[in-house]
Parts: structure tokens; sequence; C-alpha cells
């Protein structure tokens, strides 16, 4: 046999055996799950162990950075693909893949998971003509994290709902450059879950809204002029140096290291700028509920969560249905608790956890519920729209359409082109996109 | 005669090449530097560069979080037959280009060329699909021939550029004391080409190694090579740079000793034919 048989003996056989291996494999009774890698998702795989134990069903985790995993579960779910018996999915996803008969209904889960507990804007958000789709493995809305001893030494008391007025006026007072302090630090960041669903809640709080009730784009309207002009000039005054890059993550580390006097962020933010092995200012954090433009009664917070989906077509939908009511039980955020302190139990998924006295303790757990509560995706807006969503409409032109908005306001953020600008051409992409949608 | 190159000159080129080589370097560096931090100090402003206290906390918390031998075969078998099966394609191929040109030769090369432009993301859903109907997905098998058809226009190009170099002459001589093409190929011309297959290998195997569009997006537990290992280190919502940097080192470090200790081939081959 000369070298070259050998070669290609050698690439036949590894490939059939690697085939073979993936056959072999797939024959298991196995659970694929899909995941992000947040912290309580990571935590949540930790445990896994003891959910095969209880039921013998073996589970293998894909974790993957969130946009990757949209694309990734959106690919596979589209074209019937059946790659995983489990979709860690959002809010946004939840209603839009069940109209589309993607997904599995929840409706018959046990009586002793109790669904009924799940907090109802939960509920809502992940449902679709009633039925829900998803369950809520942890939720989050945002709110004000702010410097104690910084508002103390501004000589300044957070009100218990503030006013953006409030908010300006107390991060300049804040701010000392000298000191490399920022009063306030914000999402900038282009994508529309990063600064694009900041901007969404800030509008809806200075009454303005991306739609009308017909679908016709409103980034004409004066209220989205005055949101955006607003946000602007208040970064430009207290903001951090390169603000429009900014999302989560940086401002996280901006806040953790001192250099921020406010933040208005995702309420699972609080448990990280808390835990004093991560944060430098861990014992001075107060928190507010977001605040809202004078006389206007709907608050910049938003309303997201995480949930765990099956996705139609899956072979093995009991045994994914096992996974969920586990995973997302009552009996699985004591496990936590127990193991790993009422601070690190996934939030904002279940009114009972919030009725709990040792969950009380919690420094954060009042004001994340209040901020829940507070954000209404049914209701968004102070006039009316057509669509379901808190700092997205939950249509699927939204994703590509807002990041494109986003895009524009990032460039007004660094200053590239002005307000006006950045509306114009915002009204101009969402007019665009919607038409071709036939909206 | 050689120019004759004082040792003041010498002394600024060395050190301008240090400069430029560190610089391109120093992003693996910090990678490597902040895979040793905790999450606090991989943070830290202004940065710390060596005053920290080590900590291999995080690679214990990787190994402990994720079976990175299973990464790591699914990657060398990815790469390493991918490769291998592109050279086998594209030697002959890369021959009839460099020794017997037809009238659309170069057009065909360009032609070629032309696939890499474009977006793979264009491609998706076809080729996904193609993969449910095949029963491929998650497969090394389809992975394998997947990444050698996106790294073949290189290989060929790369090939044809070698040969190109090679006196037809040679071949006409073994043709002529009655070597068949195939021996031609492999006794005759392969041998003079060494080099250049070689460099074309290890830059296909690092190509291969580092592509993470197609390997992130079919595969999902058995087939997921590293790029998919490093993809869940990485989190839009909490600060994990530390941990991710201990999975960027383990997932660059096998093709970063490949690489140091093939530098002379690949510089080698990289310069074949530049000054004749």
């Amino acid at each position: 046999m000369t070298t070259t048989q050998r070669l290609l003996g050698t690439v036949a056989g590894i490939g059939l055996a690697s085939g073979m291996a993936a056959t072999a494999m797939a024959q298991d009774t196995t659970i694929t799950i899909a995941t992000v890698n947040n912290g309580d998702m990571v935590r949540m795989q930790g445990y896994t162990d003891q959910f095969t134990e209880e039921t013998g069903i073996g589970v293998e985790w894909v974790t993957l950075e969130e946009n990757v995993l949209r694309q990734r579960v959106t690919t596979d779910i589209t074209t019937g693909g059946g790659q995983f018996d489990i979709m860690t999915i959002g809010m946004y996803e939840a209603p839009i893949w069940a109209a589309n008969d993607w997904l599995v209904p929840l409706d018959d889960l046990s009586d002793d998971y109790n669904a009924e507990d799940i907090l109802p804007a939960m509920r809502a958000g992940l449902s679709y003509d009633g039925t829900l789709y998803a369950a809520p493995f942890y939720g989050e809305s945002s709110m004000i994290m702010y410097r104690t001893d910084l508002m103390e030494e501004a000589g300044l008391e957070m009100p218990e709902e503030p006013t953006w007025q409030f908010i300006r006026e107390a991060a300049a007072a804040m701010t000392d450059r000298d000191a490399d302090i920022n009063g306030i630090c914000l999402r900038g960041k282009a994508g529309w879950g990063e600064g694009g669903a900041f901007i969404m809640t800030m509008a809806n709080s200075f009454g303005a809204r991306p739609v009308n009730e017909d679908w016709e784009p409103q980034l004409d309207s004066e209220a989205w002029n005055e949101t955006l002009t607003f946000f602007t000039e208040m970064m430009a005054e207290s903001g951090p140096a390169g603000y429009a890059t900014n999302g989560f993550n940086e401002n996280l580390s901006l806040f953790q290291q001192g250099k921020c006097g406010m933040w208005i962020d995702a309420t699972v933010a609080a448990s990280f700028v808390t835990n004093p092995e991560e944060s430098e200012v861990a014992d001075s954090v107060g928190f507010a509920l977001a605040p809202s433009a004078e006389g206007v009664d709907k608050k910049a917070n938003w309303l997201w969560a995480w949930a765990l989906a099956i996705p139609a077509g899956t072979e093995q939908a009991d045994a994914a249905k096992q996974f969920i009511e586990w995973s997302t039980s009552t009996d699985y955020i004591e496990l936590v608790a127990e193991n790993e302190g009422w601070a690190n139990v996934p939030p904002g998924a279940r009114t009972s956890l919030y009725e709990n006295e040792n969950y009380a303790d919690v420094p954060f757990a009042d004001l994340t519920l209040a901020s829940i509560d507070a954000a209404d995706p049914t209701n968004p807006t102070v006039d009316p729209v057509p669509y379901t969503g808190v700092q997205f409409a939950a249509i699927p032109e939204w994703a590509g359409m807002w990041g494109q908005v986003s895009q524009e306001f990032s460039a007004a953020y660094a200053g590239q082109q002005s307000v006006e600008e950045a509306l114009e051409q915002g009204q101009a992409i969402m007019t665009d996109a919607l038409e071709a949608a036939g909206y | 005669m050689a120019r004759a190159v004082s040792s003041r000159r010498k002394a600024i080129n060395t050190a301008v090449a240090w400069a430029i080589g560190l610089l391109i370097f120093f992003p693996i560096l910090w990678t490597i530097l902040t895979s040793f931090k905790t999450e606090a100090q991989a943070i830290a402003d202004p940065p710390i560069f060596l005053g920290f206290d080590w900590t291999l906390e995080n690679y214990r918390i990787v190994q402990e979080r994720s079976n990175y031998m299973r990464f790591l075969w699914n990657s060398v078998i990815i790469a390493g037959f991918s490769t291998i099966l592109g050279v086998i394609i594209a030697v002959p191929a890369a021959w009839s280009m460099a020794f017997v040109p037809s009238r659309r030769t170069k057009d065909i090369l360009l032609w070629m060329l032309s696939t890499k432009m474009l977006p793979a993301v264009g491609v998706l859903y076809p080729i996904y699909l193609i993969c449910i109907e095949l029963g491929v997905l998650d497969n090394r098998v389809a992975l394998v021939v997947i990444i050698m058809l996106i790294n073949l226009p290189i290989i060929v190009w790369m090939l044809y550029t070698y040969f190109r170099e090679i006196p037809g002459e040679i071949l006409e001589a073994a043709r002529m004391d009655g070597a068949s093409l195939r021996n031609e190929i492999l006794y005759v011309l392969t041998p003079m080409a060494v080099p250049g297959i070689a460099s074309t290998v290890l830059l296909n195997f690092i190509l291969a190694w580092n592509e993470a569009f197609w390997t992130l997006n079919l595969t999902a537990v058995n087939a997921a090579p590293l790029t998919a290992f490093i993809a869940s280190y990485s989190s839009p919502e909490g600060l994990f740079f530390a941990k991710l940097s201990a999975a960027s080192t383990m997932a660059i470090a096998p093709i970063l000793i490949l690489g140091w200790f093939s530098q002379k081939q690949l510089v080698r081959g990289l310069t074949f034919g530049a000054v004749k």
C-alpha cells in the first residue's frame, strides 16, 4: 500500500468513525440545551448532575455568547434543524416564535410546578394568545444604582420616584472629573439589545413612541427630539468619555471601580455591584426606581426574562419539560439558596420568592420586584402602540431595524452627526423597513 | 557584493523589528497575562501589567466547566483533515494551472478567489438545509468538507504561485524519461515544492483552526471545536474577562506552539521564489 493510499484510508476511517460516534451519542436519553453564558445560567449547569441523578436524563450544554446564541437557535428553529431540545430565549423571541408554531406550549406543567406563581409581567411577556410558551429562569427590569456616599457628599437625597431632571442635576453635582468620577453612566453602544434598549425605555418615559397605532414611524416627533437631546446633553455634562461605545459590561466595570455616581441598568447587576469580591463600592450602593420625565407616568425601565423553551419537533419534549420544571421550580431556588446564599438565587421569575422572608433581607429584592411590576409590556407607552414589549416591539423586523437605528443614535452620541440628523436617518430606516415588511 | 551595514544601523533595525514584533504579539501576551488574574484585576484601571497575584483559578474553573479535550480533538480533526484533503485536491489543480494553462486559467483562478468575497452568512441557510437533508449537522465530516471548500481557493492560489517558480523543463525531462503524470507530480514536482506545500499546509491549518462562523453555526455538542469553547466564555451580562482569557489561551496554545516550532518552514515557504 502506498503512502497516499494509507493517507486516504485513514481520512475515510476517521471520517466514518466520527459519523458513527455522532449517531451513537444521539441514541442516548440525553437532552441538549442551548444557553447563554450569564452567571445564573452557568450556576445552573453546576447543579445539572442532581437533575440527572433524580431523573436519569442526561444533559448536554451548548453555551454561547448572546448574539451567537440568538443567530444559532434562530437558524435551527426556522429550518427545523432539531439540534436542541431546550433553547434559552428572551421575551423578544417567545411571542414571535410561538405565533409561528415553533415552540411547544407549556400549558400542561404539573400541579407541583405551580405555574400561577410566575410573576404576572413575566408570564405576559412569555405567552402568546394567553398560553405560556417559555418558562422564565430569571427575569429582570432596570433601575437606578447609585453611590450613597457621593449622593450624600452632593447634599442630595434620592427620591423614591426620581424625575429625569433630578437625575441630571444629581449627576452634575456628583461629577468630579479630576477624581475620575462621572455623575452618570448609561448605555450608548449600538445594538437593539444594548443602547437601543435603553433609549427606548427613556423615550417611553418622555412620552415618546417609536410608531403610532398604524405602524407609522414617529422618530420625527417632538418627544423623540426631547429624549435624545436630553440624553446627549446630560451625558456630555456628566457621562464618561467615549460613552457611545459603552454597554452593560463597560458600565459595570466603571461602576465597580467607583467611577460612576449613578448607573441605570439591569436589575441583575445589583448582585454584582454589591458583591465585595468584585466591587470596590459594594458597601455604598443604593437603589431607586428608574426615572420618568416630569408629568409622565411611564418609567424608563425595561422588562426582560431569560426563559427556557422547547422547540417544536424535538423528539424529547417530555424529558425537556421535566428539565424545565426542575430548573425553574421553587425547589431549585431553594437548592441554590442553601448552597450559595439567597443573594445568588435566580431573581425576577416567581412571586413566592418575594414573599419569602429570607429573600427580603437581600438589599435589592424590593426594588427589583417594584421595577418589574412597573413595566407593562402590553401598555408600554403614554400614547397607544400596536405592539407588545417595553424596550422592543415584538415583531420579527425589530432586531434588524432598531439595530440600524441605534447605530445612527450612537453616531450622534459620538458627535459624528446631530440629534436631528440621527432622528431623520432613523425615521427613514424605519419607514423603509416597515413598508417593506408590509405594516 | 553585499552592502556593508553599520553596527548602529543594525541595532536600530533590530530594535525596530523587536518593537513591531512585540506590538503585534501584545494582544496575545495581554490575554495570557489576564488569564492569571482575578476578575477584579482583569478590569482594573489603570491596568495591572505584572504586579498582581498570579492565580491558576481561572484555568481550574474552565477545566471544571468544559470538556476541553473534546473541543481540542474536534479542532485537530477538522483543521487537520480539511487541510490534508484540500492539499490532495489542490496539488493536481495547481499543477494543471501552472504547467498546462489554458486560455481561461487566469479567469478560473480569479473566479475561485471571488468565492471568498461572498459573506458566509449569505449562504448559511442553504448550507444548513443541505446539512439537515444529509443528516450531517453537528458532524465533523461535514465540517471537514465545508472548511476544506472554503480554504480551497487559497490553497490552490498558493500552490499555483509556488509551482510557477519551478522550471517546466524539469518536468518535461521527467516525462521524457518515461514518468507517468502521477509519478511526475508525486516524485518530481512535490519534492521540489516541499517548502511551498509545507507553508500552504501550515497557513491553512491555522485558517481552519481559527474558522469561527461555520464551526459555531453548524455544531452543537459532538463536533464543536475550540472556537465554540471560547464562545462559551463570552458574556454580554457579566465580567468574566479572566475566564475568557484563560479559555482563549487554552484554545490558541496548540496553534501558537505549532507556529513557533514551524516558523522557519513557514517563512521559508512564504518567501519561496521571492528572490530568484
